[in-house]
């Protein structure tokens, strides 16, 4: 079994929600970046989502995009995040997750890409532009190194694609909370709820929601249907307004 | 060989997120049933010829053709309504939109043209025009953007990135994930995810259909030597090329910008110069870092200012049937001017790079006969000329 499945159902046994943080890697900056993942780590996060900078990233709102592009400016590449959890490897209690934009990946190589996750520890990615329709080659290269390709659902996905995400799928299914981009958002679409029990009945993974989270307490009425949370603007302003990421995770435990 | 879904040989494809997924798929389905259906041809066909005023002339250009040594021919879309081929496809998305009860058309634009062009089939069909817009092209296109407003657009600038066109992209497709239910995204060349290369070129085919004919019928049933078309996104070359293809004798030219044209400039000619990548929801050639960030593009014709370029001409570009040349910026704004004085046309600078390719390689095309897309008029440029001459 996938390690993130494995993290997200300890803290489910326990009747908690798997606690997934997302940051782009070197953000802060590049010294920062890897005390922001030790505490978060310590703090009970089950999955650390990092986020691979590109250039054009059409899925992320506002916070995230300049982050990201920030941490570009910096020189954060895939070199710099592999070399970086190579040397941490076994440090980390979550299971760690990468997230990004195709081309980045298509450009390191999908072969080399998979073994470097191996070697440094990865268990999962995520890739925003990649549909069930061209994501075969994907799959087939990371297979071999037991790296699993995140699917991402939402509430404009019908039951049938559900399916068609659903077969073979490992580590967690990522269920977008809104029509739109990342970021935080004061409320949830209604539809949400209908939606996650289809994922439900289709999906035999745990299911994290994402997009739009800032608070449990927006969680609460999603109690039974949800496995994990994924939480990433909401993180990225706390850190930006000089407090901890320990401090952030204190109300979710 | 069994092609993929939406390839053109190795390139094309939805590369995209699958809260995309729903549009293109509902997209896919109106290209089936309401596309080839009697009324949506009917009334396509109708404000083809009452509103753009088609079928567009082909015009033989003596002065310019003595000067060179050549038959130079032009198709002339900057005699279509609102200056440029843009139209032909507009009117198309914004149909088909509007029969598919879509009540807005969002678009992305970096020189202007297509915005404008999106904004006249709104205004025409009773919909509701959604341009986002780069920063940097809101000031240097002031006066398309004043034309837009005027035919009732609602203008959104693109602060992020490099706040050009390919961050102008990437705002509209952020904006259809989440109004996906109201709006069509009338995407302005025949590139993006699929359906769109295919979508744009039904549009656009147009072009060659006519000039075809139209050369036949002027050269005694002989077909020109060589057809030429700017390439930028690429959707009035695939006009222009589409029904000559199956001509083998017929030499096909795609022109990108070289930009300034020095090694190592900037430019837009990820087809000379770029490397194949996934950018916007396709597969294709791209101006690229070798970590696969996008690089910045440059011309001095703000249409051709794109990083990547339409699937189908990696595709002709990789099999050979179409070469793919460079023309830099002086030698365009050059093009800009003598055309203008010898014909008294002026052509658009996107345009522009096309007609120089004629005027550059004048001696390899002693007596032939050259026929290019003159794919705008150049009014909007004025601006740009000022600023350089």
């Amino acid at each position: 079994m996938n390690s993130m499945q494995i993290k997200i159902e300890e803290a489910t046994k326990q009747g908690k929600v798997g606690l997934i943080p997302f940051l782009p890697a070197g953000f802060p900056n590049r010294e920062q970046f890897w005390k922001e993942l030790e505490e978060l780590d310590n703090a009970g996060a089950a999955v650390i989502e990092i986020g691979m900078p590109f250039s054009d990233p059409v899925a992320d709102g506002p916070v995230v995009e300049k982050a990201s592009l920030k941490c570009l400016d910096d020189g954060i590449d895939l070199a710099w995040i592999f070399d970086g959890l190579r040397k941490r490897k076994g440090q980390f209690k979550a299971a760690l997750l990468l997230m990004g934009y195709l081309n980045p990946v298509y450009q390191y190589g999908l072969d080399t890409f998979a073994a470097d996750c191996e070697e440094a520890g990865v268990s999962g990615l995520i890739v925003a532009d990649l549909p069930y329709e061209e994501s075969g080659f994907v799959k087939d290269a990371l297979a071999p190194h037991g790296v699993s390709l995140v699917p991402l659902v939402g509430l404009n996905t019908s039951k049938e694609r559900m399916k068609m995400y659903a077969d073979g799928a490992s580590g967690f299914c990522y269920f977008v909370s809104v029509l739109g981009t990342t970021g935080q958002r004061e409320s949830l679409p209604a539809r949400i709820k209908e939606k996650l029990v289809e994922a439900g009945e289709v999906f035999d993974i745990p299911i994290a929601l994402g997009f739009g989270i800032k608070h449990p307490d927006q969680l609460t009425q999603f109690a039974g249907l949800m496995d994990a949370a994924v939480f990433g603007s909401a993180l990225i302003l706390h850190i930006q307004s000089g407090k901890s990421s320990a401090e952030f995770m204190e109300p979710w435990k | 060989m069994i092609m993929k879904k939406g390839y053109f040989g190795d390139f094309g494809g939805q590369f995209i997120p699958e809260l995309l997924m729903p549009p293109l798929l509902e997209l896919e389905e109106a290209m089936e049933t309401i596309l080839p259906s009697e009324e949506f041809q009917t009334r396509f066909i109708n404000m083809l010829k009452e509103n753009v005023g088609r079928p567009s002339a082909i015009t033989y250009c003596p002065n310019l053709s003595k000067d060179l040594g050549l038959d130079l021919w032009l198709k002339r879309e900057d005699l279509n309504h609102s200056g440029a081929h843009k139209i032909n496809n507009t009117l198309g998305q914004g149909l088909l939109a509007k029969m598919m009860g879509k009540d807005v058309l969002l678009a992305e634009t970096g020189a202007g043209m297509h915005g404008v062009a999106t904004t006249v089939a709104a205004a025409m069909l009773d919909m509701k025009a959604l341009i986002y817009m780069g920063a940097t092209d809101i000031v240097r296109q002031a006066p398309n953007v004043g034309r837009m407003k005027l035919m009732g657009a609602e203008i959104v600038s693109v602060e992020s990135g490099t706040k050009t066109l390919k961050d102008a992209i990437n705002g509209a497709l952020r904006r259809w994930l989440s109004d996906q239910e109201t709006t069509h995204y009338c995407f302005g060349t025949a590139a993006g995810p699929h359906p769109f290369p295919t979508l744009v070129r039904e549009f656009q085919q147009i072009i060659s259909r006519e000039a075809r004919q139209q050369f036949m019928d002027r050269n005694d049933g002989n077909l020109p030597d060589m057809v030429v078309a700017c390439v930028g996104g690429g959707s009035n070359a695939i006009g222009m090329f589409h029904h000559f293809i199956p001509d083998a004798s017929v030499r096909l030219v795609g022109v990108e910008a070289a930009g300034t044209g020095e090694p190592g400039c900037d430019n837009s000619a990820p087809l000379n110069i770029g490397s194949d990548g996934i950018l916007h929801g396709m597969k294709t050639k791209l101006l690229q870092t070798d970590e696969g960030q996008i690089l910045p593009s440059h011309s001095v014709a703000p249409g051709l200012d794109y990083p990547g370029v339409g699937p189908e001409h990696a595709h002709l570009h990789a099999t050979g049937r179409a070469d793919y040349v460079t023309i830099n910026d002086s030698q365009a704004i050059n093009a800009f001017k003598v055309l203008s004085r010898r014909e008294g046309i002026i052509p658009a600078l996107e345009s522009s790079h096309a007609v120089a390719y004629a005027i550059e390689n004048k001696d390899k095309l002693q007596g032939k006969s050259v026929f290019i897309c003159l794919s705008g008029r150049g009014d909007k440029d004025l601006g740009i000329l000022d600023q350089i001459l």
